[in-house]
């Protein structure tokens, strides 16, 4: 049993962060997305900017983020959250606007949209949630699908004949010059959670400094659409996901080039 | 007074937007609109009124930078040439279920597909009829000059945001081509932060501040009961706008016996071929509808009780004779004339087909 | 023996027996109990609770935020 003793609120040292709603999450159990959104709850509180944040939510299984973050939100068609962001940002731009997406919502449907405003190098934060799969819709092949993985219309696995190469959109963007930061997470234990978290406040505070976009990939599991409980979800990511999408920044623009990142926030 | 100008009517909507307190401008070249952002980036009004100016990359891109804007309680707005808003009929439906005012331009060329670039008024149906998926409508204002180019910015936005709904001016190229005097509107500043929070303060995202809940833009909600609701709120407005807020013309009506009705360009030739029939005996009016929806449909019932018939002249294969035969009810004979693939009718060939379809129909 | 002494109280209505903290945690605190909640989900709880130090490790992978924890030096 607890120790009732340790237990008063002198003694805490983690709790739900206050940005995030007392809403149960409706997403499958063990399931990343409720990791991320803890995260971007903690860097929104610890910054104390919930008054400065508008969020953009995709379609896919965290349309319903608004539930969750307790911030203002507006909910985006399926893959055009960089469009809306890019406009608010544009409108206010003292506010911190970042999206919210899965990778059939950024990198198929949307993919116009957010080369684009990563091309524009817009003042925005990314959150790019990559599974390798639709959730929502119950477990279709994404443009990330793995070569060979099973999905609901890829029963036999990806075929690369069939259905091309999963695509690397977080290598794409980071070719371009408007993005500032591009970084690839993971949050599968108390380690990578920490990193990612770092990552997502780098990204956040980027915007302060209005170098470009920062990106923020996190590569994540679907339990459900893959099939896998969460613990050997998490396994499964680490031996197959993390062959072929590569953890770790992609680009910094604060270290990579240091001068012209300067002439940047001068 | 308004400061006197000669302009081409896509010019006129962007010194219209600069003038009425526009926060952003998203668009994507098409012919024949594109004078609109052109004439925008050559003014660059980010230097003096703080309006913002894109070029997005694509249509869909520039409705759903409108769709945040809007959700941002800013006056923003988009024009494009129907095959672009063709391709915005999603972020325009969405636009529609979240309840969000912005101001659409349709500068409308002939179709179907890439069609021509010459002007057309077949894009009716899309605008007054859904266009997107979804029960809602458009407040759809229709230009009859360079004038109403410059007056309906303004109305637009303020119908828009009366209502919470998207408005649109559905003009034509021709209209849009066309270079007319014009006395453009005097010059009202961008609403400041506070006037924004007082208009919208209520459900804008501008920020959740420690006295209020969250603002969520959505046009999602599962539950069907409460879906159900929301439609018939929507609906209400639609309601109250048919109530509130037709607007139309009459010309030559008191004594007519016949009657054109039409929008935008077509109503123009239709004046001089009233004109032609007068000098050959034929009374015959013209009903310009300024507002497409809410449509002029008690107006034009009205007018069936006393004339013998009505030709509803559209520069398409026949969309708005719908709404017309919907209004008369089968009292009186209604026929529709038009020109297709870009042509504008001329005024005889309007006289003629009133002529024949009409008069000699009887 | 560790200095410091951790708890954590964990919202069992709100867990959905994923399992993450049971592997998140350095000192094999935590178990998945045989009974369920009034979700149907086996949920997490303190099997070795003298073994907790506080790490919170637990807390930060758990993707429904439902626990808490607490530390105190002794
Ligand atoms: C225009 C449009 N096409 C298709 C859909 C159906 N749809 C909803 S979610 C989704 C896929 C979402 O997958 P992903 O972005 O990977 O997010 P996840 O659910 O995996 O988090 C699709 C295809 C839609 N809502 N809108
Ligand atoms: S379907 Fe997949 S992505 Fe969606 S909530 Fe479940 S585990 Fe998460
Ligand atoms: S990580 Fe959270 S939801 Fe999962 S078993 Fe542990 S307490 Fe329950």
């Amino acid at each position: 049993m607890a120790d009732i003793d340790i237990i008063k609120d002198e003694n805490i040292v983690y709790k739900k962060s206050k940005v995030l709603t007392d809403n149960v999450m409706h997403y499958c159990p063990g399931c990343s997305h409720g990791v991320v959104h803890k995260l971007i709850a903690e860097v929104i509180e610890e910054m104390g900017i919930q008054d400065k944040t508008i969020g953009v939510s995709p379609v896919g299984c965290s349309v319903f983020a608004y539930n969750y973050l307790d911030i203002d939100w507006q909910e985006a068609a399926h893959g055009r959250a960089p469009a809306l962001a890019t406009a608010t940002k544009r409108l206010m731009p003292d506010k911190y606007v970042f999206t919210y997406q899965g990778d059939g919502d950024l990198a198929s449907i949307g993919a116009a949209e957010i080369i684009h405003a990563c091309n524009r190098g817009e003042n925005i934060t990314v959150i790019f949630i990559n599974n390798g799969i639709y959730g929502m819709t119950g477990g279709q092949m994404a443009p990330t699908t793995l070569v060979g993985m099973k999905t609901a219309t890829t029963p036999y696995g990806r075929d690369v004949e069939l259905n091309g190469y999963p695509l690397k959109m977080t290598e794409l963007v980071a070719q371009l010059p408007g993005t500032c930061y591009v970084t690839r997470q993971s949050v599968h234990t108390p380690a990578t959670v920490r990193k990612c978290k770092k990552a997502i406040r780098k990204a956040f505070e980027n915007q302060d400094k209005k170098i470009g976009t920062s990106f923020v990939e996190v590569t994540s599991t679907c339990n459900s659409g893959w099939k896998i409980p969460p613990v050997e979800a998490n396994n499964w990511m680490v031996d197959h996901m993390f062959k072929f999408y590569k953890q770790g920044d992609l680009k910094d623009s604060e270290k990579d080039n240091p001068d012209d990142y300067k002439k940047f926030i001068e | 007074m308004g400061e006197l100008k000669l302009m081409k009517g896509n010019e006129v909507i962007a010194h219209a937007a600069m003038r009425c307190g526009c926060d952003g401008y998203f668009g994507y070249p098409i012919t024949p609109q594109s004078e609109v952002m052109e004439t925008l980036m050559l003014k660059k009004p980010w230097e003096t009124t703080g309006m913002v100016v894109l070029q997005a990359e694509s249509e869909v891109a520039s409705i759903n930078m409108v769709y945040a804007g809007a959700s941002c309680g800013k006056k923003v707005m988009t024009s494009s040439s129907s095959p672009g808003v063709s391709l915005m009929q999603e972020g325009i439906t969405y636009i529609a279920g979240a309840e969000l005012p912005c101001l659409l331009v349709n500068v409308v060329r002939g179709g179907p597909g890439l069609g021509t670039i010459q002007p057309a008024q077949s894009d009716y149906y899309q605008t007054c009829k859904g266009g997107g998926h979804g029960d809602y409508n458009l407040i759809v204002l229709a230009p009859a000059s360079v004038q109403e180019m410059n007056d309906f910015v303004d109305l637009g936005f303020e119908l828009a945001f009366k209502y919470r709904n998207p408005a649109m001016i559905l003009s034509d190229g021709a209209i849009g081509q066309m270079m007319e005097k014009v006395e453009l509107s005097d010059f009202k500043p961008r609403w400041t932060d506070e006037e924004i929070q007082k208009i919208s303060g209520s459900w804008a995202t501008t920020g959740k501040t420690a006295d209020r809940e969250q603002h969520i833009i959505t046009s999602l909600e599962l539950d069907s009961e409460s879906m159900e609701k929301i439609n018939h709120r929507i609906q209400a407005k639609y309601r109250k706008m048919e109530e509130e807020e037709v607007r139309y013309e009459e010309i030559q009506c008191e004594d007519a016996e016949y009657i054109f009705v039409a929008y935008g360009s077509s109503s123009r030739i239709c004046q001089k071929s009233i004109e032609i029939a007068r000098a050959k005996g034929i009374k015959v009016g013209l009903l310009r509808p300024i507002t497409l929806f809410p449509y002029p449909t008690k107006a034009i019932a009205k007018l069936a009780e006393r004339v013998k018939g009505m030709l509803s002249v559209e520069m398409s294969a026949g969309q708005m004779v719908d709404d017309v035969r919907l209004a008369v009810n089968g009292k009186i004979p209604v026929e529709h004339f038009g020109r297709l693939g870009g042509i504008i009718p001329t005024p005889d060939e309007i006289v003629e087909a009133l002529e024949q379809k009409i008069i000699g129909g009887k | 023996m560790a200095k410091v002494k951790g708890t954590i109280v964990v919202d069992k209505e709100k867990c959905k027996g994923c399992g993450l903290c049971v592997v998140a945690c350095p000192q094999d605190v935590i178990e998945l109990a045989k009974e369920v909640n009034g979700k149907g989900y086996n949920f997490a709880y303190m099997a070795k609770p003298d073994l907790c130090i506080g790490c919170a490790n637990c807390a930060q992978v758990c993707p429904d935020s439902i626990i808490t924890v607490y530390q105190t030096k002794i």
